[in-house]
């Protein structure tokens, strides 16, 4: 049977009703294949709106407040306003409170504004002021652009049952040729250097992602531990090349600057650019190339049941290699939006913690391109905001790391979320295939 | 992959030629790189005895005329590669190339030694020191996996259990209680996977992976916020190297492997018991039934889901010893990230060595010795950057997997739920 001839998946179509009955939840011996492929596309009507947005808002909200629960126990003075609970349990839960207010009062402000400095920006009618009351949201999208970029990277990867680990390492490799486009050729207009760098980001990102895919598919390694031990080298690599004449510039570890950079969309005094329209663009791309070609439908096929898709004539190793090159691809472009904005030069740790950033994203997302997208703003607002916070009150922004790993496994294991909430599950509760053991 | 085996007389046919002109190319290499890059009349001296305590023998060190040992071994290497065309060596195949392995690396230490000494004593020392932690977490890779969950975590483990170790050690003032702290916090992280996996049937490796980017928060959070200006908190010591008597004054073997500090002779008793346990026990035998058919293992009445609890816990508790060790037993303090990917190459280390604690030991020789080996061209200045000495562990951990390839097989219920009906 040709690829083409099979019908597109319902998934994007709400009105579409799911053809096939879905597989009972429990089902765990070998899946027939059509129901497998249900499953993984076509989430039943009645259900998707508690999955796609009920759960994980609640998983977002108990992952802050067990954060909460974090800041009080490492606040000294709730500590020690605790140790004396029972002479004065009003004084714990004041401190307490006061506690995880200001932090995530500074969290909120830090991520999308002040409230009060924005309505009285609007009152006193001055543009200016009203624009600096909006650079918390400004900060927000300017985070998230990398975001979306490494999220979609990573989701790729999962539509295709791959786990793409490397986005940090991609990163890297990805602004390492970026840059060298960006400052060797000073005279080129505007635009088309901009394209150029963006290209040469996507290259040098394929570069580093086909490398895990050509070892999966032709010797079996497990990509998530060659992406890992790739992200290690590519840091060396991007530290070796800074000590070279060619990139640095004096003694510093510093890569010359790039030359061109994206516009301002709202004038210079706010760093929001035009990098998320890009951004944007891309999540749109691979939105159309997932659900509306063949090639995206080989991905997800792949991903779905290798042996069915090689019996209906698809190259699972082929296919493999291609995702992870265009996944590896797009984190480099998040490289490249990187040095085109907020940091020109490329320096060690450029890319430190955007690409497990991206791996939250891709599973909150549920790696859906849209998904990916609202994760990637929830994200950049909660990093964003950390850094506000971490100023202001001194909390470490690690603790969004921390607060992160909760929103996933709250995201991953439903049943968690469920058993808190006493949210009934209803029809199917069937899973998502994300990645692979070792075997397969 | 089934689909995809040709036919068995072909494909090795195939590979023997290949392995054939490998072996022969290393030889070519050896010659021209190792042999013409040393000038003549040049001595490498390697030392064989270490710098403090005496042996029974003082042995005496080994100086090789640098070019001469390089013709020489390139001459073997490319002799056993004219074998493998002529005649293969068959089902040997495999040993000849680790054997060719060796040779190559054993001129690239006589050339880097060139006009120099190297104590290769201190490199035997370091690789086992430096496989400690990846051996650990290969254990506990092989422990989990024995019985069908697959740990992607242990990195995870490894760097709460380093900093719990650190902290308690510090607080109560005591190595022995960080020891015990670090392993607790291991098998309760260990828990917390087996929970997420066996109750809540999450994909396993979205597990080990949100398990870990909670390890790298919390860790860099509770540091920033209490260690950063509380010193005392962060200051543990180390365990210190205890030669046992008699065995540890044996030339060569005594002291690398009897003059040693807890967590190396903790590291052999782990590695035989988990391997007399694993394959010599019916204990064992039950581990192994589960993780290659639960359902067969639940007819005959084992209990699945306990024994996969508490095996991963107790990998858990495994890889926690390994996480105490770069606190308590290398560094002395807590670093933010000082793990760095070791829990993963021990995964590396498990696949190479076939989910069998020996073989994991033995694959994690390999890294040490990698790891060890560019420490020590660091400091020998043999003109290759420092950054490219510094991936070798991680290349050689790509290599492995990628060589291991589909030869090695994983449990066959590894990553899979059991549901009982």
């Amino acid at each position: 049977m040709g690829d083409t001839q099979l019908p597109p998946s319902a998934e994007d179509d709400p009105n579409a009703s799911p053809t096939r009955t879905p597989a009972p939840p429990d089902e765990v011996a070998e899946p027939d294949i059509p129901a497998a492929v249900d499953e993984l596309f076509a989430t039943p009507q009645r259900t998707r709106r508690s999955r796609t947005v009920l759960l994980p808002a609640l998983a977002v909200l108990t992952a802050l407040a067990l954060g909460g629960l974090l800041i009080i126990f490492t606040n000294q003075e709730a500590l020690q306003a605790w140790a004396g609970f029972f002479r004065d349990p009003v004084r714990a839960l004041s401190t307490s409170w006061t506690a995880v207010w200001a932090a995530y009062y500074a969290l909120f402000s830090g991520a999308l504004g002040s409230p009060s400095e924005i309505v009285r920006a609007i009152g006193s009618g001055d543009l200016a002021q009203f624009r600096s009351s909006l650079a918390p949201i400004s900060e927000t999208v300017v985070t998230a652009t990398p975001l979306i970029l490494v999220g979609l990277s990573v989701a790729i990867g999962f539509r295709a049952g791959l786990f793409n680990i490397g986005g940090e390492g991609q990163m890297n490799t990805g602004a390492l040729v970026a840059s060298a486009a960006g400052f060797s050729f000073p005279g080129l207009p505007g635009p088309v250097h901009l394209v150029l760098v963006l290209v040469a980001g996507f290259t040098g990102g394929a570069l580093w992602g086909a490398i895990p895919g050509f070892l999966k598919a032709k010797t079996g390694a497990h990509e998530v531990i060659t992406t890992i031990m790739l992200n290690f080298v590519a840091v060396s690599l991007v530290l070796y090349v800074l000590s070279t004449h060619f990139y640095g510039q004096q003694a510093e570890p510093v890569a010359k600057p790039v030359k061109v950079s994206y516009p301002h969309l709202f004038g210079s005094s706010l760093r929001i650019h035009f990098g998320i329209f890009v951004a944007l663009a891309v999540a749109a791309a691979v939105a159309w190339l997932l659900n509306r070609t063949t090639v995206g439908f080989r991905f997800r096929a792949v991903g779905a049941n290798p042996d069915a898709a090689r019996a209906a004539g698809m190259s699972p190793s082929r296919t493999t290699i291609l995702v992870m090159t265009l996944a590896g691809g797009i984190a480099g472009l998040a490289g490249s939006n990187q040095l085109l904005s907020v940091t020109p030069s490329l320096l060690p740790g450029f890319a430190s913690g955007i690409g497990f950033d991206g791996i939250a994203i891709a599973l909150l997302g549920r790696a859906r391109p849209a998904g990916v997208v609202a994760a990637a703003f929830l994200f950049g607002a909660l990093r964003a905001g950390g850094r506000t916070m971490q100023v202001v009150t001194q909390v470490p922004s690690d603790i969004i790391t921390v607060i992160q790993a909760l929103v996933i496994v709250f995201v991953a294991a439903p049943a968690l979320v469920r058993a808190i909430y006493r949210v009934k599950a209803r029809g199917v509760t069937g899973r998502d295939t994300f990645a692979k053991g070792w075997g397969a | 992959m089934r689909a995809e085996t040709l036919p068995a007389t072909t494909r090795t046919g195939k590979r023997a030629r290949v392995l054939g002109i490998v072996f022969i190319l290393t030889g070519v290499l050896i010659a021209v790189v190792f042999g013409l890059g040393a000038q003549a009349g040049v001595d490498s001296r390697l030392g064989l005895n270490p710098a403090r305590n005496e042996t029974f023998i003082v042995l005496p060190d080994l100086v090789l005329p640098s070019a001469g040992t390089a013709y020489a071994l390139a001459t073997v290497c490319m002799f056993l590669g004219g074998v493998q065309l002529a005649r293969g060596f068959r089902t040997r195949a495999n040993l000849v190339l680790g054997i060719v392995a060796l040779i190559f690396v054993f001129a690239f230490l006589v050339w880097a030694a060139r006009d120099r000494s190297l104590s290769l004593l201190g490199m035997f020392q370091s690789t086992l020191l430096r496989s400690v932690p990846i051996t650990f977490g290969a254990l506990a890779g092989v422990l989990c996996e024995r019985v069908g969950v697959i740990n992607i975590a242990i990195e995870g483990m490894l760097l709460l259990a380093a900093f719990a170790a650190a902290v308690s050690a510090s607080v109560v003032g005591s190595l022995w209680v960080g020891l015990l702290v670090g392993a607790v916090v291991g098998g309760f992280v260990a828990w917390i996977l087996a929970v997420l996996s066996i109750r809540y049937r999450i994909d396993q490796i979205i597990g080990g992976t949100v398990i870990n980017i909670f390890a790298l928060g919390m860790t860099g959070y509770l540091s920033i916020q209490f260690l950063q200006n509380n010193a005392a908190l962060n200051d543990p010591g180390r365990f210190q190297n205890v030669a046992i008597p008699g065995l540890s004054q044996l030339p060569i073997l005594g002291p690398v492997l009897f003059d040693q500090n807890i967590f190396v002779y903790l590291l052999f008793a782990i590695v035989a018991a988990s391997y007399v346990g694993l394959f010599r026990t019916r204990w064992g035998l039950r581990v192994r039934a589960v993780g290659e058919h639960p359902l067969a293992a639940d007819t005959v009445g084992i209990r699945v889901l306990f024994t996969r609890y508490r095996n991963v816990i107790l990998g858990g508790v495994v890889a926690g010893i390994g996480g105490a060790y770069f606190t308590l037993g290398a560094v002395g303090r807590f670093e933010p990230g000082m793990t760095a990917g070791r829990g993963f190459i021990g995964l590396a280390a498990m696949i190479f060595g076939g989910w069998n604690p020996v073989g994991a030991f033995g694959a994690a020789l390999v890294f040490g010795f990698a790891d060890s080996l560019q420490v020590k061209l660091n400091i020998l200045q043999v003109g290759i950057p420092q950054e490219f000495l510094g991936m070798a562990p991680y290349l050689v951990t790509i290599a492995i997997v990628a060589g291991a390839g589909r030869r090695v097989r994983p449990p066959a219920a590894d990553g899979k739920p059991y549901i009982k009906d």
